[in-house]
């Protein structure tokens, strides 16, 4: 499954436990504004680090806080490059 | 500035307020309402008086208990801060621990059940033009809340002195700051600030609740904040705010958890003229030190230095003495606050790390495995017991997973009992994790919920917490 595939998954699946209505999922949408609060945001990075072996916000040593989630996409895109370098 | 011998805020207010002087434009900003600071001393908002009254505290509206407190200070013999997210089965308990005498509120009474014997006392806004009360007639004792217990939160009891004890005079020439914090300022490190906007010589912009981040970016960035604070978890979420562009300020402050350098450098480059700094402070321990390098921990050097602050690291965790620590628990006399030498334990563990030569000690976490989400603690006994209520856990482990957005997420290992029968596992989980929401705040949730072969004890039985 692609970066981004996993990443709209649990997406949904966290708005799903969390009971937040989420915005459609556009490269554009900024995520403060896709119905997901901090924790949520905590679980979902954490559990990609689970799903796709890296948490680009630590590994980095460049680090680029993501707006949109387009950006957050790229970012676990890139890690993932990174990490199989 | 500060005189020496600070009494009361409403002194403090009197000493600045010269008819045409330039603290006319001081204000206190909420979400929807503004005052200036120095009308607070010819208004009232509160529809009773106070003098000699243990007052408790609770209103919905940060803004309106930012006026009360400062109605309060000095004619009372006690005031007690009970936060937004106090639960309000706790509110009785509460009540008899610190002796309230009066209920001060911006609520019906119907909405505070088991307070019935305490007089009520309305705060209301628009405060009314009131005839001045006296600036000072005893020392107020303020009693904070702590938030790292399970049941009812233990009451810390602080006194002006020490609250402010930390706080800098503005050096001379210096513009007026605009102070702004993310924190509620019922909480030790929102008060904070709400006592540098009351007495540091600027305003100061609360912040609103459920006010979305952009929408409170704005409003700072209208006000033109000058000095803002808040938690890395506050601070992470600014940064990832299109709005984060809208503030500019000059200073910024981190505490109540961890400020990992992933924040620190994430600030500096959306802020480079900002100074930057992370302190340290807690509720019983009062503010400990600032670290002002950008760099993650703290200096070595700091510990057992001489001076108004002084630390120790004893079994890994950190040990302050201080004027600014709190005096004690009320209520509880049986708990000390401090050792025999004044030292107070935070429970906070550091570790020595030496990086490119220099020495520092990083925070690992807390003592107790007490697992910080986003500024919230939890205990792990409290979720574990949740889950081992589940027919087919025969024990389980919560424990701090480290997590670049709230410091910490709650992770639970399970080991299943051996039934061969079903259901399967993945059913298991979504039946534990179900009755984890139904019993748990949505922080204590394990986010990861993993089913393990077996858990490790130790030689004395209890389950092995690695340290947090």
């Amino acid at each position: 499954m692609s970066t981004r595939l996993i990443i709209i998954e649990n997406i949904n699946q966290v708005a799903e436990e969390q009971e937040k209505a989420l915005a459609p999922l556009t490269d554009d949408l900024v995520l403060l504004e896709s119905g997901l609060d901090s924790l949520c945001f905590a679980i979902l990075v954490s559990r990609l680090e689970d799903d796709l072996g890296v948490d680009p916000f630590t590994a980095s040593d460049e680090i680029v806080f993501p707006v949109t989630l387009g950006d957050f996409v790229s970012l676990y895109e890139a890690a993932r490059i990174d990490a199989a370098a | 500035m500060r005189p020496p011998e600070l009494r009361s805020l409403r002194e403090a207010l009197t000493r600045e307020a010269r008819p045409g002087g330039p603290d006319g434009s001081r204000m206190l900003h909420g979400l929807a309402q503004s005052v200036a600071l120095p009308d607070l001393l010819d208004l009232s908002c509160l529809n009773g008086d106070v003098a000699g009254q243990r007052v408790l505290l609770v209103t919905g509206d940060q803004f309106l208990a930012g006026l009360a407190l400062i109605a309060v200070d000095g004619l009372a013999e006690a005031v007690v801060l009970c936060p937004p997210d106090l639960a309000p089965e706790h509110l009785p308990a509460i009540a008899a621990r610190a002796g309230a005498t009066c209920l001060l509120t911006d609520r019906p009474r119907s909405a505070l059940p088991g307070l019935d014997g305490l007089p009520l006392i309305d705060c209301a806004w628009p405060p009314v033009p009131a005839a001045r009360e006296p600036e000072f007639e005893r020392a107020t004792e303020w009693l904070l809340l702590t938030s790292g217990t399970t049941g009812v939160p233990k009451l810390v009891r602080h006194d002006l002195a020490g609250l402010t004890g930390a706080i800098r005079p503005r050096p001379e020439g210096e513009p007026a700051p605009v102070w702004a914090t993310f924190y509620d300022i019922r909480r030790y490190g929102g008060l904070q600030i709400f006592l540098r906007g009351v007495l540091g010589g600027g305003s100061l912009v609360l912040s609103g609740g459920c006010e979305p981040v952009s929408d409170h970016l704005a409003r700072l960035g209208r006000h033109g904040v000058t000095h803002v604070s808040g938690t890395p978890s506050h601070w992470r979420r600014v940064l990832m705010s299109p709005a984060r562009g809208l503030i500019d300020p000059g200073t910024i402050r981190l505490s109540g958890e961890i400020a990992d350098q992933a924040v620190l450098d994430g600030l500096r480059e959306t802020y480079p003229r900002a100074a930057i700094g992370h302190a340290y402070a807690s509720t019983e321990a009062g503010v400990g030190f600032e670290v002002t390098d950008g760099l993650e921990g703290f200096p070595k050097a700091f510990v057992g230095r001489p001076g108004a602050v002084e630390m120790r690291v004893v079994d890994g965790s950190l040990r302050i003495r201080s004027r600014r620590t709190a005096s004690g628990y009320v209520g509880s006399d049986e708990l000390a606050l401090a050792d025999a030498e004044g030292f107070v334990d935070t429970g906070d563990m550091v570790e020595e790390r030496t990086v490119d030569g220099a020495t520092r000690y990083h925070f690992v976490g807390r003592r107790g495995g007490i697992i910080n989400v986003g500024g919230l603690k939890v205990h792990p006994e409290e979720i574990e017991a949740v889950i081992n209520r589940h027919a087919r856990v025969r024990m389980s482990l919560v424990e701090a997973r480290r997590n670049p957005i709230t410091g910490a997420v709650v992770q639970a290992s399970v080991v299943l009992d051996e039934a061969a029968d079903l259901p399967a596992p993945d059913e298991i989980r979504r039946e534990i994790l179900a009755a984890c929401r139904a019993e748990l705040s949505p922080h204590k949730v394990p986010a990861l919920l993993k089913i393990v072969p077996r858990l490790d004890v130790t030689a004395a039985g209890k389950l092995a917490r690695r340290p947090a």
